[in-house]
């Protein structure tokens, strides 16, 4: 993974900016020692590591714009990070830069059940925001996997997802306002508690912008009564293209479940061998959840197993209780951790039409014997959000390039069959170079001259999303 | 009249256009600052291009009439989720409208609450910039964080970034029935408390209105047939008591009149829009002495009606949002008020300085809809 090269001058400048920052923040809250800054050399994304010049804690929206003006009259590139779960390399550091984390940010402000909102500090996490709101049975909808770590601010960055944003919307259907900081230290406040914008909707363009054009300390999220029930349904089938033809009758009949996950052979048989969840040995697996009370549960289930059942499933397991519900969750939630106890992995997220699923199942398939590396598929099946995983050997010389050959593949395949190269984890460092397979030079370039509005000098999260190459002459001319 | 027939018509007009351009969709929302320039119809970039039924997604020209996208979706038990609003009835205007104009003005109706507004059902878009360009966004996918999210910034942006020539949105299947709740002489406050609480009950609400006009609140529920009768029977025992039902059709009757502000369209005078968080509702219509109103989306829209005299009441209802927090949009006003005052809500110095940047990198000769948003 190529990285800009960083500023001599800003390296030569390190004992002297850390310093200034010391005179911003409190001592504590500015970390330069070399074994703890290397905490923060990489995400999740464990594969790229580089410890960055120094980490800054801030406490408050004042402290981050004073640290924000000063690394722009500094000249430092500022790397954001919630609480570094990102998939993507999304807060990977450069070695002249400071990480920004709002981990100290975590208070909720205030919480509204009249008007169904939530105001909080960017640093607390997904999960401790519907734990803020439980008390009244109310809840946050967008739920990524990693909720327990993960924090608001990175969930807004990348405009995070969730098994069950089928029904509820991803994060930026849920945001109402920011308070946004931008690279010159001006805070901006964007949206409130009312809907939509008045005049550009600048909301919807900060949400997903992977912390490049500026930094979000407080957020007004949207909450939601719990549904009084939920329950799911397992059926496997013997063909991943009679499952995929399930779904899209499924949502053609106009149901709509909560969430249809999937999973296919070697995912399930990797998870069973884990977790054993009693999965049946088929090719393809579907979980569908739906909401409701008992009786609005019973007819949901009773309509998708009639469907179902014209698709001669292999297994049709209905949940009775809350008990065989946590059952057939069990396999798909230790999905990952399974395929993780066979070998290293690396996830993709690449989003497809729905229709396309069996076509690139069956091309994934080739591809991984193409290239010798076994690949598991789990995914978010009725919104086309798909999750391959690919196994790998770390240790292995040239293992982790093949594999990143593999899903560079997989990802230019969701994008010619009318797809995009990631649905809920960002593009980061990880596809950044990808992105001319799904946009034009126009595309791109409307898009940095966008970021050139909030960040003129290019220091917020530099090298990400766009290839290097396209933002070359800006990083430079930045310098 | 200029009207292009494709999208590399349109971006040779744009790139060749020597004075300013008045974008038309159908010409049915004539909304915002009276713009001087030539007008450009591109009602020319019509039809449905794509729709995948059991991926929920339709890919359609911005010229599309709403009407075929609608009669589209129905041959397949479908339809566009956030019930976008027809201006014709409120503004009095002839013409078609078209989804380029729905999305370039982020028109939802009363499902926002429920479903999200139009930005949040726009998947995808494809638009000229200023300078003739053509370029897209997004793409024909439910989920897709693949850059910067442009499709939100060009939904409502009304033609000042660019002329959108093809939109990818995502649709709904039409469910089995629907009905709503009535209940009659509640004052704004009891109208729009019995709303909250319905919105943050279980019961799934895909629609929430209070009307000044005899103090009625409506609270809509679709779905299966048996679980609409299950929630209308929970929600008369604990918020409901008393409310009158109408099912089905009289339901559907119910919210496309809402849907366009039909109530509202035989009251004279200016027609504010506002956005508040429903709470204040009732705390702006004390504030402007219980205007003839129309609250949706559980009070947090308010459609109300102004005196014509002097600046239709830009100042008085412009100083009660800026201290509850909002914005309002001045929608029903003759040309020379809306010249006069400020159509849109002003924005703070940092976010207008953001929003003029935008508008600079978008159309840097400032020829697409120049002033239309102030």
């Amino acid at each position: 993974m190529d990285m800009p090269v960083p500023n001599p001058d800003v390296l030569s400048r390190k004992a002297q900016i850390v310093a200034r920052l010391r005179q911003v923040l409190p001592t504590e809250a500015v970390i330069d020692d070399p074994v703890e800054t290397r905490a923060y050399e990489c995400d999740a994304l464990t594969a790229y590591r580089c410890p960055p010049l120094a980490v800054v804690l801030p406490s408050s929206t004042a402290e981050v714009a004073a640290v924000l003006k000063l690394c722009l009259a500094e000249g430092v590139p500022v790397v954001p990070r919630g609480a570094g779960t990102s998939l993507a390399g999304g807060a990977m550091p450069t070695e002249d830069s400071v990480i920004l984390g709002v981990a100290r940010m975590g208070e909720v402000l205030e919480v509204d059940y009249e008007n169904r909102f939530i105001r909080v500090q960017t640093g607390r996490t997904n999960l401790s925001v519907s734990g803020a709101v439980e008390e009244r049975d109310f809840f946050y909808a967008p739920d990524p996997s990693s909720q327990l770590a993960c924090a608001i601010a990175g969930n807004i960055a990348m405009n995070s997802g969730g098994a069950h944003c089928l029904k509820y919307g991803v994060t930026t259907n849920n945001l109402l306002g920011v308070t946004l900081v931008t690279m010159e230290g001006e805070i901006v406040e964007i949206g409130g508690a009312h809907l939509d914008a008045g005049g550009l909707d600048i909301l919807g363009l900060i949400c997903g912008s992977e912390g490049q054009l500026g930094v979000v300390t407080e957020a007004t999220l949207r909450i939601l009564r719990k549904p009084e029930g939920a329950r799911p349904v397992l059926v496997g089938f013997d063909s991943n293209e009679v499952a995929g033809q399930c779904v899209s009758d499924i949502i053609k009949a106009g149901i709509l479940p909560v969430a249809i996950e999937f999973m296919d052979r070697p995912c399930i048989r990797a998870t069973e061998a884990f977790a054993g969840a009693g999965y049946p040995d088929c090719e393809a697996l579907l979980i569908i959840e739906v909401e409701g009370s008992d009786e609005e549960i019973e007819a949901q289930l009773s309509r998708i197993i009639a469907i179902a059942k014209q698709h001669d499933p292999v297994e049709l397991r209905e949940s009775g209780s809350a008990e065989e519900s946590a059952r057939i969750w069990l396999g798909r939630k230790s999905a990952f951790g399974a395929m993780g106890q066979i070998n290293d992995y690396m996830c993709l997220d690449g989003t497809i039409p729905v229709s396309q699923l069996p076509l690139v199942l069956r091309r994934i398939g080739e591809m991984s014997r193409d290239f010798g590396l076994d690949v598991g598929n789990v995914f978010h099946a009725g919104d086309g959000n798909m999750h391959p995983l690919i196994l790998f050997d770390a240790n292995k010389p040239g293992d982790l390039e093949k594999c990143e050959a593999f899903g560079a593949e997989i990802l230019k395949l969701c994008v010619e069959v009318g797809g995009c190269l990631t649905g809920e984890h960002g593009v980061g460092i990880e596809k950044r170079d990808l992105m001319i397979s799904q946009y034009t030079e126009q595309d791109l370039e409307i898009q940095m001259a966008v970021k050139d509005v909030f960040d003129p000098s290019w220091l917020l999260n530099p090298a990400k999303v766009f290839p290097l190459k396209a933002s070359d002459a800006r990083r430079a001319a930045a310098q | 009249m200029m009207r292009p027939e494709n999208e590399a018509a349109l971006a040779e007009l744009v790139a060749g256009a020597a004075v300013p351009l008045r974008v038309i969709g159908g010409g049915t929302r004539d909304i915002g600052v009276p713009v001087e320039g030539d007008p450009v119809r591109v009602d020319g970039l019509s039809g449905v291009s794509l729709y995948e039924p059991g991926a929920l997604t339709l890919v359609a020209g911005a010229g599309t009439p709403v009407a075929e996208i609608d009669a589209v979706l129905a041959a397949e038990g479908q339809r566009l989720a956030f019930e976008p609003m027809d201006h014709r009835a409120l503004l009095g205007t002839q013409g078609t409208p078209t989804i380029g104009g729905v999305v370039a003005a982020n028109v939802s109706g009363p499902r926002r609450i429920q479903v999200g507004a139009c930005r949040d059902s726009a998947l995808g878009v494809r638009f000229v910039d200023g300078r003739g360009q053509v370029l897209k966004n997004g793409g024909r996918v439910m989920k897709n964080v693949t850059g910067y999210d442009l499709v939100k910034l060009m939904a409502g942006s009304w033609g000042t970034l660019g002329i959108l020539s093809e939109v990818a949105l995502k649709v709904q299947a039409i469910p089995e029935t629907e009905a709503t709740l009535v209940g009659r002489g509640l004052d704004a406050r009891a109208g729009i408390a019995a709303l909250s609480a319905a919105l943050g009950s279980p019961f799934d609400i895909s629609g929430a209105a209070w009307l000044s006009e005899g103090g009625e609140a409506r609270l809509r529920i679709e779905g299966l047939a048996d679980s609409v009768a299950y929630r209308l029977r929970r929600l008369g025992a604990e918020i409901c008591a008393g409310w009158d039902i109408h099912e089905a059709a009289a339901s559907a009757a119910l919210w496309g009149e809402l849907r366009d502000v039909v109530p509202l369209v035989e009251t004279p005078g200016i027609v504010w829009r506002v956005s508040v968080k429903p709470s204040d509702a009732p705390v702006l219509l004390e504030a402007l002495d219980g205007p003839v109103a129309v609250c949706d989306w559980g009070g947090g829209l308010i459609w109300l009606v102004m005196p014509e005299e002097n600046d239709g009441g830009a100042v008085v209802v412009r100083e009660q949002v800026a201290r509850l927090g909002g914005h309002a949009t001045l929608v029903r006003a003759p040309g020379a008020l809306r010249r006069r005052v400020a159509v849109f809500q002003p924005e703070a110095p940092a976010l207008a300085a953001l929003s003029r940047g935008l508008r600079a990198r978008f159309d840097p000769r400032g020829i697409l809809n120049p002033g239309l948003m102030g």
